[in-house]
């Protein structure tokens, strides 16, 4: 189905794709095509995920138009004195140097460096994969001229996001193979993979904190000696989806056991998900009380949302979380009236919800992020009536709304915790305008202000 | 080791060039790129992008195509684009992955305008040039398809017609420069036919043909000056009017050689053309350096440095050397013709090429992301260029064609 606009001059009806789900097509609602980058760019990339190892020092390795994005992300962390570039050059796809290029280059910036990183990240491109680059003997060179650095290959390879493992999987399962093996405590256990630190008052920290397990995470390590110290860990926890490989491989490495929870907004699953999680670590599940108690809790919070946001239209996307069309089956079960989700695929995790909602909520439309067309969706809504209530950066965007949560990535909420803070956001959406245009430019939110270094 | 940055930035590149150039006509330009240089593009390079609806995108090319040839993806990915969204023209620019599979793009672009109807253009863009290459190669793509011919009477007016090339907010940002620019040659009394490309529609960049002369105000626009010679035999002036004392002596001289220009091709042999180069209305002559000699030796103590673009760092220097009688010596750091530049000027794409050459320096006037690499006993001038720091230090940018105390003011 399309929406005709007239969104400019020169173009009268402007097609802005958009489908009923009780039409759409499970994973591809939309066809793929020329590709459109909305101004959000609250989701993190893979300068921002590499920067949370403490002490490290990222080198790209790339032509100019891949790196100028990346040295501005760390730029505008205030991080460039973690972060140096080798530049590939024409002439060296016809010298067949490039073996050469990343050994010299990578060299003579370590040696330049007024401080010895402890670890270096070496990100190679789509370059190094069409040319057939020998990546293991350039690592190998480089810990034998470097032996007191830890060396990981890292890739900005998107020209294989449909090969295999995405290229945000891959970084994130990076993050954690420079851990050096050591004794393992089997009261320890790492939470991996997340870009942003899980709250400390989400019920997954209280039931271990509770069990007296020591808890690492990434995004708390203050120094390299501290990130070493996952490694002691018996169990790492993945709730982001593109985490799990990460968890795989540490497993298969250090030893310890691979948990993967399921980030959900349905009641049972989360109780699945965390009964799992405490046989798995040998502890006693949660008493039928406290699930009551949470329970009720989302309950109250959820209704007094309603009654102040009433009939509100509201829209969500999904860089708000990895379960957009569970966030809004929750919410238009519990009466609200979400009229549209953004996104251009639907997740695995989130198939329950699109069968659910195709069945009951049939109407509830689905626009894509990427369409051509939907350069002019903002445009088109630049003059639209009414108050819209917007769960991620995209949908405020698209939207043109200043009522919004500002939050990427699910913000560290797990479990009850995020229906319940979720509810609350949305009350301070409601009743607080934010400056739209200013807050969803900011790159990696959460990590601006160099708050990773 | 050249080719290295341990702290500094990277220029934005040609591909993003081409988009630049392209934004405010109506066109369609398409990255044929896997994913991200759309994103680079419009949150670092494209100030207007929040605020114009200009179609940018890429081509989302996946492994498989660039292995297997699938160009048909494309082409029909441009088909449904141009049914739906009605663009004045498409133009597609390349990246690494097509530069190394030998991806045709003025087959593809050819083969798209035979299908779609309208003017398609394929800029063979490797990623690996900054971005004045990438402007440079769309302003004379437009200088050969869309300018049309004029009718030779058109152009007998008193008044001085001027086309303005190379504009575009990678140089001048989006804070009025190149209004500036403008608004100086008419207060000079020229007429301003068009501006390549900052405020100028698709239409009005057609009738650059009507106008005598060409101000090419940063590199990118030397090429496509050069096919208006070609096809108009217009002269070309090159510099920015910044300061006190160079602006007028610029313009009184583009009137004066443009007129002796007139007169010379009037009276001219045909047999014994004019050529590109003696169309030339530049800094180049000497004039604007102010009685220095051209050789290195006041450049190499008490000196101001000025790392940019090379015409808008000439244009800069010869304002230092006019207005405050300090030796400047121009670090280009992005594409420019050799002989654009004095004796004592130095071509610096690398990190390790600029370091040495600050040896000395007085004043270096540069990017605020150059500072980490400067000598700490030259006082360094904060000059924003949205080519390197991107949107970082927009507001700081000055205009320095109303505003040229920004810089100089501290010099003094």
């Amino acid at each position: 189905m399309l929406k005709k606009v007239n969104a400019n001059e020169n173009r009268n009806n402007v097609e802005i794709p958009q489908v009923r789900i009780g039409d759409a097509e499970f994973p591809q609602p939309f066809r793929s095509g020329l590709e459109y980058a909305s101004p959000a760019r609250g989701t993190w990339n893979i300068v921002h995920t590499g920067m949370l190892i403490p002490e490290a020092h990222e080198i790209f390795v790339c032509a100019s138009c891949c790196l100028r994005g990346v040295v501005l992300t760390a730029a505008e962390m205030g991080a460039m004195d973690r972060f140096s570039t080798v530049e590939i050059r024409e002439h060296n796809l016809l010298d067949g140097d490039m073996e050469e290029l990343v050994i010299e280059g990578v060299s003579d910036i370590i040696n330049k460096l007024p401080k010895r990183p402890p670890a270096v990240l070496v990100y190679t491109s789509c370059v190094h994969h069409f040319t057939g680059v020998d990546l293991d003997m350039i690592y190998e060179r480089l810990r034998e001229r470097f032996p007191d650095i830890d060396f990981t290959d890292c890739y900005m390879n998107p020209i294989m996001r449909k090969s295999g493992m995405t290229p945000d999987q891959l970084m994130r399962s990076r993050l954690y193979t420079m851990l050096h093996e050591r004794e393992i405590n089997p009261r320890a256990v790492a939470i991996i993979g997340n870009d942003l630190p899980t709250d400390e008052d989400s019920e997954l920290m209280y039931m271990l904190k509770s069990n007296d397990f020591t808890v690492h995470e990434i995004t708390s390590c203050k120094s390299y000696e501290e990130y070493q110290e996952m490694a002691e860990s018996a169990y790492y926890i993945s709730y982001y989806p593109d985490a799990a490989p990460g968890g795989d491989m540490l497993a298969d490495r250090l030893g310890g056991k691979h948990i993967k929870m399921n980030f959900s907004f349905d009641y049972e699953e989360i109780d699945e998900t965390f009964a799992e999680l405490a046989g798995a670590l040998g502890i006693n599940p949660r008493k039928p009380s406290d699930i009551a108690d949470a329970r009720r809790v989302c309950e109250e919070e959820l209704a007094a949302t309603k009654e102040l946001v009433g009939d509100t239209p509201i829209a969500i996307d999904y860089t708000y979380c990895t379960r957009p069309l569970g966030l809004a089956k929750m919410l238009l079960i519990h009466g609200f009236n979400v009229q549209k989700v953004y996104l251009d695929a639907v997740s695995g995790g989130d198939k329950e919800a699109f069968d659910y909602l195709k069945r009951k909520y049939p109407d509830l439309m689905l626009e894509p992020t990427v369409h051509a067309g939907m350069r002019f969706a903002q445009t088109a809504n630049r003059d639209a009536c009414g108050k819209v209530l917007a769960l991620g950066q995209k949908a405020a965007y698209f939207e043109n709304t200043n009522h919004f949560v500002n939050l990427v990535e699910g913000g560290g909420m797990m479990g009850y915790e995020a229906i319940y803070r979720t509810a609350r956001l949305m009350r301070e959406a409601f009743e607080t305008e934010k400056d739209m245009k200013e807050l969803v430019g900011i790159k990696g939110l959460g990590c601006e202000g160099g708050c990773c270094s | 080791m050249k080719q290295t940055s341990r702290i500094t930035s990277t220029y934005s590149a040609d591909t993003m060039g081409v988009c630049s150039a392209l934004f405010e006509l109506g066109g369609m330009t398409i990255m044929h790129d896997a994913s991200g240089c759309n994103s680079t593009y419009t949150t670092h390079d494209e100030p207007r992008w929040y605020d114009m609806d200009s179609m940018v995108y890429i081509s989302a090319l996946t492994e498989m195509e660039a292995i297997m040839g699938d160009d048909e993806k494309l082409l029909g990915d441009i088909e449904d684009a141009v049914r739906e969204l009605h663009p004045k023209f498409v133009a597609i620019a390349g990246t690494p992955i097509p530069t190394m599979t030998g991806f045709d793009f003025e087959a593809v672009a050819s083969v798209a305008e035979q299908r779609t109807g309208v003017p398609c253009f394929g800029f063979a863009t490797t990623g690996m040039n900054t971005y004045i290459h990438g402007v440079s190669m769309a302003f004379e793509t437009l200088a050969k398809r869309i300018v049309k011919d004029v009718d030779k009477e058109k152009k007998s007016g008193k008044t001085i017609k001027v086309n303005i090339i190379g504009l575009t907010p990678l140089d001048f940002s989006v804070n009025g420069q190149d209004s500036s620019i403008a608004s100086w040659l008419e207060s000079e009394g020229f007429e301003v036919v068009s501006r390549w490309a900052m405020g100028s529609t698709l239409e009005e960049i057609a009738m650059a043909g009507e106008a005598d002369v060409n101000l090419v105000v940063s590199a990118s626009g030397l090429a496509a000056a050069k096919v208006l010679f070609e096809r108009f035999g217009m002269p070309y002036a090159v510099g920015l009017p910044i300061g006190h004392e160079l602006p007028g002596t610029f313009a009184d001289l583009i009137k004066t050689k443009v007129r002796e220009f007139k007169e010379t091709d009037a009276s001219a042999d045909v047999s014994n053309p004019a050529t590109f180069e003696s169309r030339e209305i530049s800094i180049h002559s000497g004039v604007f350096l102010g009685g220095f000699e051209s050789d290195a030796q006041p450049y190499n103590k008490d000196f101001a440095a000025v790392i940019g673009e090379g015409i808008a760092s000439l244009s800069l220097a010869s304002a230092i050397e006019l207005d405050c009688g300090i030796p400047a010596k121009v670090l280009c750091a992005t594409e420019c013709p050799a002989d654009m530049l004095r004796e004592c000027d130095r071509m610096t794409p690398d990190e390790d090429d600029i370091i040495p050459e600050l040896k000395g320096a007085a004043y270096i006037i540069a990017d605020p992301l150059y500072k980490p690499i400067c000598p700490t006993e030259a006082k360094f001038i904060p000059l924003p260029s949205e080519g390197f720091s991107g949107r970082l230090y927009r507001d700081e940018i000055p205009n320095l064609i109303d505003n040229p105390e920004a810089i100089l003011g501290q010099l003094k």
